[in-house]
C-alpha cells in the first residue's frame, strides 16, 4: 500500500467518495421548457413551472431522461427500467416550491463502474452506486443590496445529474484522476458540458481516515467543489485534520464542510440544530418512470466511443505509446482533432507518432499563446495532415514547415497556397542545388582547403551556407550527399 | 320566466328567444339579491359584460355559447383574481387560465364568479375561507353550512345563481355540498380532467368537476371540462364521448352493488331509508340488486388523512412570502419571514393539515405512516376493482347526514372530517361518483345519492342519475 499517510504516531489509510452533480446538457429544463442557457439576465429564463406558481405541474423533459440513460451506459451501469421522482422538502428562498423534484429510494441509473489509470500499467476501478437526476435550485444574490437578498431563478429547474461513487478512492491523487475520468467520460457522451468553473460540473467530497484493515471511520463531508485543484488541496487539507484529531485523542464528528479556497481550509457548513429532515415522498404530480428495452436500446446505438475504447485503439491500431493516447484522449476535442486528421490522411495512419507530435507541442503551443481553444483552431485538422504529409515527402523542410504552420494560422488556409504565394518549396533539383553549392565552395576556397586538410568540422558550415543561400529551402539531406560527393 | 336548465337555455338562444345578453343579466340580477349566501368570492359586473360583448363580437357558436358559469376559487382565472379562500393569496392575479377554465371559455361560457371554497379547499363546510362563511340556500330558521369545501358553487347552483358551476373534489368536496345544498355533482375519473392550473391541494386525490341542476346539464358540462392536457403527466389519454348524446335511462340488465360496510352503526334513520329507497326505485327499473363487500372501507378515512395532509404540507410549502402572495411586513431574516407570513397567512385548519402531513413523513414515522397509508390505499382500490367484476355500480348514501348548522363541528376536527366517510373511499380509488339529490329529511333538507362506477365509466353513472332524476320527476 503506498498511498499511507504518516501521522505523528501511526499510518493511516485516506478513505473518499465523491458525490459529483454534473448539468445535464439539454437545451431545456428537466421539467419545463425553459432555456438553460449560462449567463442570461438574471429571471430571463423562467417559467411558471420553474417559478412554482400555483397550479403548475412538472412535465419530464424526454430529452434529460435519454441523457441520463446515455451517461448510465457510459458508466456500464444498470438502467433501471423503473425510477421515481420524489421530493425533497425544505425551505430556502432560492427554492421556489419548497421542494426539490430528486430520485431518492428508485434512481434511474444503478450500479457502474469507471477504470482511473494510476500509472502506465495499472488501472484501478472505481465502483459507481448510483445516478439520479434532480433539479438545480435557483441562485441567491447576496451582493447585489447591503440589506437585500436578490434572487435569479435561471438556474431553477435546470436538469442535474447526481453520480455517487463507492468509498474507492485512497488519495486526493485518485480523487482527481476520478473526476478527471468522470468528466472525460460525460464530455465523450456529450452529457455534460464537463465546464467546472460555470459550475456544470461540481462535486462533494466525503472523506474518512482509519487504521489500514480497520473499519470505516467518521466520514466528513466537504461541498461542492468545482475544480480539480480544490479537490485535492481540500482532501489533503481533510485528511491531515482528522490524523491531527485522532492522533491528540478526539473524535472526528460527522460534519458537513465547505472549503475555503482563500485559505485553503474546511469548516463546519451548519450545526446541527438545522439537520434537515426532508421528507421525501414520490412526487404524487409524476407518474413513475417506467422505460422498455426498445426506448434504452435506441439511446445504445447513439453511445460514441469512450476514453478507454479510444485509447485502445491508438496503442493497437495506431502504436501509440500510452503515455501519447492518455494525452490524446484526456481530452475530447483534441483526440477528435487527431481522428479528424487521419480520417482526412488515412495514408498518416503509419506516422500517427508525427502527427501526436505536431499537436501536443506546435499546436498545443501557438494555441496556448493566442488562448485559443482547439475546437476554435485555425489550422484545421485536414490542413494540418498536409503540412506532416508534405515534410513527409521531403518537399519541404522541418524547419519550413514551421513557418509555414504559423503563416497558416495567421491566414488560415493551405500549407500549399502559403508555399506556392511564397516560394517556400524545398528544393530537390540536383542541379539547383549544386549551382548553389558551386557558388559556396568558390567564395570559400580557403575552407574547402582546410576541410580537404582534415578539418571535416566544416561540412556543417557548408550545410548552412547554402541552406542560407537558398533562403532555407533546400533539402539538408540532398545538401550533405552533394557536398560529400563534391568535397571528397 | 324561470330559467334553470342549460340544455334549455342553448335552444332558448339558438331560437333566438332570449339573448346572451338577457340570459347572463338575469342571473346577475339573481347574484346581487343573493348577497347574503356569500356565494362568491369576486363577483365583477363590468368583467361579465366585457365577456358578453367579446363573445358577441367573436361570432362563434360554440355549445355553451353565452352559458354563465360559476367558478370555484381555486382554478386559476387570467381575467379574475384567484384566493384558494386563503388570506395568503388574498390578493393574487394569475398571469394564467387554467386549463379547465380555459375549456368553459373556449366553448363560449361566460365566467360569472368565483366561487367560495374552505381555505386550499380543505374543510367540509365553506367555514374555513379567509372570505367568510357561505350560507346554504335550503336553511330554514338556522343558517346551515352548504358543505364543503366546493360549498361557494353547490350553493350558487342551488340558488340558482349560475346554469352550472365547476368544483374541485379531493375526498368529496364536490359531492358532499351537492348533497347538502340539493344538486347533482359530479366528481369523474382522476385523470379525466387536467389539474393544470388549478391549486393543488393533494394531487394524487384533487380531480376537477361539476355542479349542475340536472343530469343532462351534468353531461355536458363535464364533456367540456374533460379531456387529455399534456402538461398534467397525470391526465389520461382518452376518447371523451358525448355523455349527454349517449345518456340512457335502461337499467335492464345491471347489476347494483350494496356495500355492507356502508351499513354504518350511528347513521340517521332519514339517511338509511333514503338509500333504501333508492335501492328499491332501482330495483323496479330493472336492475339486479347484489350485496358486495369493500372490506377495507374502514381504514379509508384514516389513510385519506394521512395521504392528503402529506401532499397538501408539501404542496403549500410554495407559499413563503418570496414571489406572490401575503407576505408578513414584520420580518428581520428570512427563516422570521416563512414563519411570519405562513403563520398569518393560512388558516387554523390549513395549519392544522400542514402539522399533521409534516408529521407523518417525517423521519421515523414515514413508514409507519405514509407507506402504510399508501399500501392500504391499494386495497382500497382493489376491493372496487372486485367488486366491478360483480356489479356495473354502486350506490350509497352521499353524506352521513343533512346540512348541520353553521359553527357545529367547528371545535371538533374528527365529526367535521366523518362527513367525508362515504365519499373518501372513492377518491382514494380514483374512481367516477356522482351526488344525486333523493328525498328530504322531516326538515325538508335535501339528501343525497352516492353512485359509483369503474375507472372511465362516467356515462355508467350519468345513466344511473338520469333514470333516479326521470323517476323522481
Amino acid at each position: 500500500m503506498n498511498n499511507l499517510i504518516k501521522g505523528k504516531k501511526h499510518k493511516w489509510e485516506a478513505v473518499i467518495g465523491l458525490e459529483v452533480h454534473a448539468q445535464v446538457k439539454s437545451k431545456s429544463k428537466l421539467f419545463s421548457s425553459s432555456s438553460t442557457k449560462f449567463g442570461s439576465i438574471p429571471n430571463s429564463q423562467v417559467s411558471l413551472v420553474d417559478a412554482a406558481m400555483p397550479g403548475m405541474l412538472p412535465v419530464i423533459n424526454e430529452y434529460c431522461i435519454k441523457q441520463a440513460i446515455k451517461t448510465g451506459l457510459g458508466l456500464n451501469a444498470k438502467i433501471n427500467k423503473f425510477s421515481v421522482f420524489d421530493r425533497k422538502n425544505y425551505f430556502y428562498a432560492d427554492l421556489p416550491q419548497g421542494y426539490q423534484i430528486s430520485q431518492y429510494l428508485n434512481p434511474i441509473i444503478g450500479n457502474g463502474s469507471i477504470f482511473i489509470d494510476l500509472n502506465e500499467e495499472k488501472t484501478k476501478e472505481i465502483r459507481i452506486t448510483r445516478l439520479h437526476l434532480e433539479q438545480d435550485a435557483g441562485k441567491s444574490l447576496h451582493d447585489q443590496n447591503p440589506e437585500k437578498t436578490y434572487v435569479d431563478l435561471n438556474r431553477s429547474g435546470i436538469a442535474l445529474m447526481e453520480i455517487v461513487s463507492e468509498p474507492d478512492m485512497r488519495s486526493p491523487e485518485e480523487a482527481a484522476l476520478f473526476i478527471q475520468k468522470l468528466r472525460s467520460i460525460l464530455m465523450y457522451l456529450n452529457t455534460c458540458d464537463g465546464n467546472m468553473q460555470e459550475g456544470s460540473l461540481r462535486a462533494d467530497v466525503n472523506i474518512s481516515i482509519r487504521k489500514p484493515g480497520d473499519k470505516l471511520g467518521t466520514r466528513c463531508e466537504i461541498k461542492n467543489l468545482n475544480s480539480i485543484k480544490f479537490i485535492k488541496q481540500a482532501i489533503n487539507f481533510e485528511i491531515t485534520r482528522q490524523i491531527d484529531i485522532v492522533e491528540k485523542g478526539g473524535v472526528i464528528t460527522q460534519n458537513t464542510l465547505l472549503f475555503d479556497t482563500d485559505s485553503g481550509i474546511t469548516r463546519p457548513m451548519r450545526n446541527k440544530e438545522e439537520a434537515h429532515d426532508y421528507r421525501y415522498f414520490p412526487d404524487p404530480d409524476l407518474l413513475p418512470l417506467r422505460l422498455d428495452d426498445k426506448f434504452i436500446n435506441e439511446i445504445k446505438k447513439e453511445i460514441p466511443e469512450l476514453p478507454d475504447e479510444r485509447k485502445k485503439r491508438y496503442i493497437n491500431d495506431l502504436n501509440l505509446s500510452n503515455y501519447d493516447s492518455t494525452i490524446l484522449i484526456s481530452n475530447k476535442n483534441v483526440s477528435d482533432y487527431f481522428d479528424e486528421v487521419l480520417i482526412n490522411h488515412k495514408d498518416l495512419k503509419k506516422s500517427a507518432k508525427i502527427v501526436v507530435n505536431w499537436i501536443s507541442s506546435e499546436l498545443f503551443s501557438i494555441l496556448k499563446k493566442n488562448n485559443l481553444n482547439i475546437i476554435n483552431s485555425p489550422i484545421s485538422p485536414n490542413n494540418l495532415g498536409h503540412l506532416i504529409k508534405l515534410i513527409l515527402s521531403e518537399t519541404i523542410s522541418g524547419k519550413i514547415a514551421k513557418e509555414i504552420f504559423e503563416e497558416m494560422f495567421i491566414s488560415k488556409t493551405s500549407p500549399d497556397k502559403i508555399i506556392k504565394d511564397k516560394g517556400l518549396k524545398q528544393m530537390n533539383n540536383d542541379n539547383d542545388l549544386e549551382e548553389i553549392i558551386d557558388k559556396i565552395l568558390k567564395s570559400n576556397s580557403d575552407k574547402v582547403k582546410e576541410y580537404k586538410n582534415g578539418k571535416t568540422k566544416l561540412l556543417g558550415f557548408f550545410v548552412g551556407q547554402v541552406m542560407k543561400e537558398s533562403k532555407g529551402r533546400a533539402n539538408p539531406k540532398k545538401i550533405n550527399q552533394l557536398l560529400n560527393k563534391q568535397l571528397n | 320566466m324561470e330559467i334553470s336548465s342549460i340544455h334549455n337555455s342553448i335552444d332558448l338562444i339558438k331560437e333566438k328567444k332570449i339573448s346572451i345578453l338577457e340570459l347572463n343579466q338575469y342571473f346577475i340580477s339573481k347574484i346581487k339579491k343573493n348577497k347574503n349566501l356569500n356565494a362568491f368570492i369576486h363577483f365583477d359586473e363590468e368583467n361579465i359584460y366585457q365577456q358578453i360583448k367579446s363573445l358577441e363580437n367573436s361570432k362563434t357558436n360554440n355549445r355553451l355559447y353565452g352559458m354563465p358559469i360559476a367558478i370555484k376559487d381555486l382554478f386559476c382565472t387570467r381575467n379574475m383574481p384567484t384566493t384558494a379562500g386563503s388570506k395568503i393569496l388574498s390578493k393574487f392575479n394569475p398571469p394564467y387560465e387554467s386549463f379547465v377554465t380555459n375549456q368553459l371559455i373556449n366553448q363560449g361560457s361566460i365566467l360569472i364568479g368565483k366561487t367560495n371554497l374552505d381555505e386550499f379547499a380543505m374543510g367540509s363546510s365553506t367555514t374555513t375561507s379567509f372570505f367568510g362563511n357561505t350560507i346554504n340556500p335550503k336553511s330554514n330558521n338556522i343558517s346551515l353550512v352548504p358543505g364543503g369545501s366546493s360549498g361557494g358553487s353547490a350553493a350558487a347552483v342551488s340558488a340558482n345563481l349560475c346554469l352550472g358551476a365547476t368544483g374541485t373534489d379531493t375526498g368529496g368536496s364536490i359531492r358532499q355540498p351537492a348533497s347538502f345544498c340539493g344538486v347533482i355533482g359530479i366528481k369523474p375519473t382522476y385523470g379525466l380532467c387536467s389539474r393544470w392550473g388549478i391549486i393543488a391541494f393533494a394531487s394524487s386525490l384533487d380531480q376537477a368537476g361539476i355542479f349542475a341542476n340536472n343530469v343532462k346539464d351534468t353531461a355536458i358540462l363535464i364533456k367540456e371540462i374533460a379531456g387529455y392536457d399534456k402538461n398534467d403527466s397525470t391526465s389520461v389519454n382518452i376518447k371523451i364521448p358525448d355523455y349527454y348524446k349517449n345518456l340512457n335511462k335502461d337499467l335492464n340488465g345491471k347489476t347494483i352493488g350494496i356495500p355492507i360496510e356502508y351499513k354504518i352503526p350511528g347513521i340517521s334513520d332519514e339517511i338509511n331509508n333514503m338509500w333504501e329507497k333508492a335501492i328499491k326505485v332501482f330495483e323496479k327499473g330493472g336492475a339486479k340488486i347484489k350485496e358486495i363487500s369493500l372490506p377495507h372501507t374502514k381504514y379509508a378515512l384514516p389513510v385519506y388523512y394521512i395521504i392528503a395532509p402529506a401532499e397538501a404540507s408539501s404542496n403549500l410549502a410554495r407559499y413563503d412570502g418570496v414571489r406572490y402572495g401575503f407576505r408578513s411586513k414584520n420580518d428581520s431574516s428570512l427563516d422570521e419571514m416563512y414563519e411570519l407570513t405562513r403563520s398569518e397567512g393560512f388558516g387554523k385548519e390549513v395549519k392544522r393539515r400542514i402539522l399533521i402531513g409534516t408529521y407523518v413523513l417525517s423521519a421515523g414515522y414515514y413508514e409507519a405512516y405514509y407507506i402504510k397509508a399508501q399500501k392500504v390505499r391499494n386495497l382500497i382500490s382493489k376491493d372496487f376493482k372486485n367488486a366491478f367484476e360483480q356489479c356495473d355500480f354502486i350506490v350509497t348514501p352521499s353524506t352521513p347526514s343533512s346540512a348541520f348548522p353553521i359553527g357545529e363541528k367547528e371545535d371538533d376536527p374528527i365529526s367535521m372530517y366523518i362527513n367525508d366517510i362515504f365519499t373518501v373511499p372513492a377518491s382514494l380509488a380514483g374512481i367516477p361518483g356522482i351526488s344525486i339529490p333523493f328525498g328530504k329529511t322531516k326538515d325538508n333538507l335535501p339528501l343525497g345519492l352516492q353512485i359509483l362506477s369503474n375507472h372511465f365509466t362516467e356515462q355508467t353513472i350519468l345513466d344511473a342519475a338520469y333514470y333516479l332524476e326521470s323517476i323522481h320527476e
